[in-house]
């Protein structure tokens, strides 16, 4: 496939028949409903006693459920941890995934072959790697590094117990540095060389080099690693429930564990609806923020 | 170009004929015949020979055929619950405890099964403590597949290098003085190994035996909670003592499982846990100190009453199923006298479902072949659900209280005092959390208004 | 190659594996222990030397048959990939080749449907799939799965759209083709890299998704990630038992990954390559 430049500009297509936009339609209707049906019946609820486990408390409650879930001691808590998770898992993988893109850009012996060991994680699915990491890795009694530090003579630490976001921060930057890896290092290796070797002519060391030549270029990827980790982290679950079940006390409680508790382990659906707005609340206006700063970016 | 073509064309067939197949074979393959059972089950060591002799059932019963759903207990609980309380009709058989059989009873969730059962069944072979916790309102709702109640164990090896004996009754300051003299961390060796891991029925269940023994209650005659009385002052403050000082590292993650394998590996010296554990720690395949296991009755504080816990599973049949009478077929095989003697021949005296039937604890040749099998009789016997304190008490359970709200309570309250375990609150701090948690969610729930 | 060249090269060898080798250590580690014996996975000083045994795959495939949680998971993947690229290019086409002023917004809040919290849609979706009879088949979770995947979808689909020259759409315009003919006689094939590489990341989504997975099923759509939760904390010893069914779980994924590793890395570009 030869690579060709387009000569038509968006003003210049001529036609721009309605069939064609009516093909958007399907996509459009189908996540108009999958959000819009739940939200309705979320804000329904949240108005409502309604208690799986009281079926006979039932009807209209006002603002019972709120003035309830503003009460709870673990929400505020619960908010600052959905966006430290977020922002320190992105920072992690996309900080890392630039030297790691860098690092492979490098022509070196098996190159290949490392580059697929790098990639695997990403293949693991999120319970597996935290059941992994929870009994193998970080356990206080039988984890290997609870070995290695007792074979230099530490004494082993219950990861959990004493850093539960730290530890829940590694497993999931575990799993997602591959991904920002893999955008970074396209970008990086659409870099021409030319432009490098002109950099390293003028005398550029390494550092002004990523300054100003490589880290510029890879703006794009940058935006693009943020806004599908930034999906998926808001709604970290499978990782803390496996571990350290939101604990201890409230300490690594997210908005989805908090939303989790209510509906599973209280079948409180009124509370949860709540707290389920205040997700997409916040959800919507990091979704605003982010594309705000990044929409240029993310416009091809 | 027009390779690339072909190429496409090739694949966006292959996709659609796919998708059609899949959607197609997912139709085909989902409409069921009349009488495949889905059972729900905990992934225990019981449920998994019940899982592997349901082949003898299927061959008795060729017309009925078994779908199992085997999954750790808190993931099934939540799953059962949904679905009991939808009417969702995804299970015929769910497997329940003493907490779900009376609440979901009286809430119509449960076909009640007194009239279903053959007489050979012999409900009245039943334990009666057992049978009193699956029951509301004088129905039946569950079948006790097997029960337990708690102990103590010990290693006899260790006890008999540090010329120590474990008294027929210990008290709790007898297993704080032997977790001291016994705790040798640098050998790996731990004082005490208890279960930290939050949760009503985690570390909620072996606390609340200690506020029992040490005079505590959850609420008083009026419904009001007694988080910060003296007793759970008392019991809390012990519980965390003992495990910061004697306790194996990580506590706060360790639940029964955990604990049991820790102690089947020789790093507990004690352990205060259910008495179901007994089987498996005397079996020399699974425990490392199969030889050396010695056990007590559960320690007391200052009462008797209480210390020992009760809990049973049991099988019942969601009122959404659509299969009720084979379902009820079933789990009457399950929990039959017949499926004992079964798990006997095939497994052993030894492995036989716990604490279910008084038939089972009059056969010599048992009591002979499972040394704890008295001592288990003995503590469900003593633990009296329905009054399972010393002051009295508006409610039955004995680790528990028998009303719908009580996980989301021991859920929070275990997790605050987990949170005191690992040193991020101090007991009274943790109490006093656990006090308001506690009134709040009652405050919701309406929780002594109208009763 | 210079001696300088050489040796530049051997110390980004040394570095690249190093970091390889950490970082793929865990996963190493799993299948290292799913091949032990529950005695020696968890040995105070960790075997690296051992007699291998398969002990513990039989006991997992016996407890729980496999072969079927597996199928559900393939069934469910693939089918939801290929669902959602259905609705996704018609979509992307439209707007990558007929942009009007709302075609950036409307992206942006494709992708914003997907930050609402699964947990918080619980109990509306199971009421719904309750009434509709789609609990426990594999075409519920098939049809939330490829909804899920829908906005990343059309999103990954739209950046290799614009890509894609627009005078060879506007010759096929000229002949008087439909777009239904359009997208599959031209956009298609000048666009396939795309399209794989998006499958691929769709069903690599779908095949780790845990929390659909978990609560809409029971007994017989129920995928691999429900296997697993029946072997996360069962009695006794279980760390060689949790390591050979977790490298069950993720074997075949895993392999797809690594065979198409070439189109991904290709692939995720998001229009970040010109």
């Amino acid at each position: 496939m030869t690579q060709h430049q387009p000569v038509l500009s968006g003003d210049q297509i001529a036609t721009r028949p309605r069939g064609r936009l009516l093909l958007n339609v399907p996509a459009i209707s189908v996540l108009f409903l999958w959000s819009i049906v739940p939200l309705c019946m979320t804000l329904w609820f949240s108005f409502r006693r309604y208690n799986l486990m009281e079926p006979t408390r039932t009807g209209f409650d006002g603002w019972g459920n709120y003035r309830y879930l503003l009460s709870d001691p673990g929400l505020g808590l619960a908010i600052w941890n959905t966006i430290f998770l977020l922002a320190s898992i992105l920072l992690i993988t996309i900080g890392l995934g630039t030297l790691l893109a860098i690092l492979f850009d490098q022509d070196f012996f098996g190159r290949g072959i490392a580059r697929v060991l790098v990639l695997s994680p990403f293949f693991v699915m999120p319970t597996v790697s935290a059941l992994l990491w929870k009994n193998m890795i970080l356990h206080p009694e039988n984890g290997l590094l609870a070995f290695l530090m007792r074979s230099v003579g530490l004494k082993p630490v219950d990861w959990f117990a004493v850093a539960p976001l730290t530890s829940i921060i590694v497993i999931v930057s575990w799993q997602w540095l591959p991904f920002a890896f893999l955008t970074l290092l396209t970008a990086v290796q659409s870099l021409d060389e030319e432009r490098k070797e002109a950099a390293r002519m003028d005398g550029a060391g390494a550092i002004a080099m990523f300054r100003y030549i490589i880290w510029p270029h890879l703006g794009r990827a940058v935006a693009a690693t943020t806004m599908i980790e930034t999906i998926f982290l808001l709604g970290i679950f499978a990782e803390i429930y496996v571990t350290s079940a939101g604990g201890p006390g409230f300490a690594s409680t997210n908005l989805s564990f908090l939303i989790y508790r209510y509906v599973l382990m209280e079948y409180d659906i009124g509370g949860a609806a709540v707290a389920g707005l205040v997700a997409v609340l916040l959800a919507n206006l990091l979704a605003f923020f982010l594309m705000r700063s990044f929409a240029r970016n993310l416009d091809a | 170009m027009g390779r690339l073509k072909q190429r496409a064309t090739g694949w966006l067939r292959f996709g659609l004929i796919t998708l059609s197949m899949c959607l197609f074979l997912g139709k085909v393959t989902e409409s069921q015949t009349p009488v495949t059972l889905t059972v729900a089950t905990v992934n225990n060591g019981d449920m998994t020979i019940m899982q592997r002799l349901s082949k003898v059932f299927e061959q008795q019963h060729p017309g009925i055929r078994l779908d199992w759903v085997v999954l750790e207990e808190n993931i099934l609980r939540e799953k059962t619950t949904t679905d009991a309380a939808t009417h969702g009709g995804q299970y015929d058989v769910v497997t329940i405890g003493p907490l779900e059989a009376p609440v979901w009873g009286q809430r119509g969730w449960l076909l009640p099964l007194d009239s279903r059962l053959s007489p050979a069944y012999e409900l009245n072979d039943l334990l009666k403590p057992i049978r009193d916790g699956a029951s509301f309102d004088g129905k039946l709702y569950a079948l006790p597949f097997y029960a337990e109640s708690s102990l103590t164990y010990y290693r006899k090896d260790l006890f008999a290098r540090a010329g120590l004996v474990m008294p027929a009754q210990p008290t709790y300051s007898d297993i704080a003085r032997f977790a001291r003299l016994l705790n040798d961390p640098a050998q790996n060796m731990y004082g005490l190994c208890l279960r930290g891991k939050p949760g009503w029925g985690e570390n909620m269940a072996f606390i609340s035996t200690m506020v029992n023994t040490f005079g505590g209650r959850w609420y008083d005659e009026d419904w009001r909670p007694q988080l910060t009385s003296k007793p759970w002052h008392t019991a809390a403050s012990l519980y965390v003592d003992l495990l910061r000082r004697y306790g194996p590292p990580g506590s706060s993650s360790n639940g029964f499982n955990e604990s049991l394998t820790l102690f089947e590996n020789g790093r507990c010296a004690l352990w205060i846990d259910a008495t179901v554990a007994a089987g498996s720690l005397f079996d020399s395949k699974e425990s490392n100190v199969a030889g050396s296991v010695g056990f007590a009755p559960a320690p007391i504080g200052t009462t008797p009453r209480g210390t020992q816990w009760l809990w049973f599973w049991g099988l019942a049949i969601p009122a959404a199923s659509k299969h009720a009478d084979a379902a009820a077929t079933f789990i009457e095989w399950a929990t039959s006298k017949q499926y004992i003697d079964l798990v006997a021949k095939t497994s052993g005296l030894a492995s036989v479902p716990p604490g279910t039937r008084r038939s089972t604890y009059e056969q010599p040749k048992y009591l002979a072949a499972a040394p704890f099998a008295a001592l288990t009789y003995q503590a469900i016997m003593a633990a009296d659900p329905l009054h399972p304190t010393q002051e009295p008490v508006p409610y039955t359970g004995v680790q528990i209280v028998v009303m719908p709200s009580f996980p989301t309570i021991g859920n929070q309250v275990g997790q605050l005092l987990a949170a005191a375990l690992v040193g991020d609150l101090t007991v009274d701090e943790a109490l006093g959390q656990a006090q308001a948690a506690t009134e709040r969610v009652d405050r919701r729930m309406g929780v002594g208004s109208n009763k | 190659m210079t001696p300088i060249e050489l040796r530049r090269k051997t110390l980004f060898t040394l570095l690249g594996w190093a970091v390889a080798l950490l970082l793929s250590f865990p996963l190493l580690w799993m299948v290292l222990t799913s091949f032990k014996s529950e005695a020696a996975a968890i040995a105070r000083v960790p075997h690296l030397f051992f007699h291998p045994t398969l002990e513990s795959f039989r006991v997992v495939q016996e407890q729980s048959n496999y072969l079927r949680f597996a199928w559900n998971s393939i069934v469910v993947s693939l089918g939801s990939t290929l669902l959602a690229l259905l609705f996704a290019i018609p979509s992307a086409y439209t707007m990558a080749f007929s942009p009007t002023r709302r075609t950036r917004g409307t992206l942006l809040w494709m992708l914003s449907t997907k930050m609402m919290p699964s947990v918080g849609v619980l109990v509306p979706i199971y009421l719904i799939f309750r009434d509709t009879g789609l609990l426990d088949t594999r075409t519920g979770l098939l049809v939330v799965d490829a909804v899920g995947n829908l906005p990343i979808v059309i999103w990954m689909l739209y950046t290799f759209f614009k890509e894609v020259p627009r005078e060879v759409l506007e010759a096929g315009r000229m002949d008087g083709a439909g777009p239904v003919r359009e997208i599959y006689n031209l956009l298609l094939p000048l666009s396939l890299p795309g399209i794989v590489s998006t499958s691929l990341l769709a069903t690599i989504l779908a095949w780790n998704e845990a929390f659909w997975s978990l609560t809409l099923t029971a007994a017989k759509a129920a995928p691999l990630t429900a296997f697993i939760a029946s072997f996360s904390s069962p009695q006794g010893l279980f760390y060689a038992k949790l390591s050979a069914a977790s490298t069950m779980a993720i074997a075949p994924i895993l392999v797809l990954g690594w065979v198409s590793q070439r189109q991904l890395v290709r692939g995720l570009t998001f229009g970040a390559v010109k």
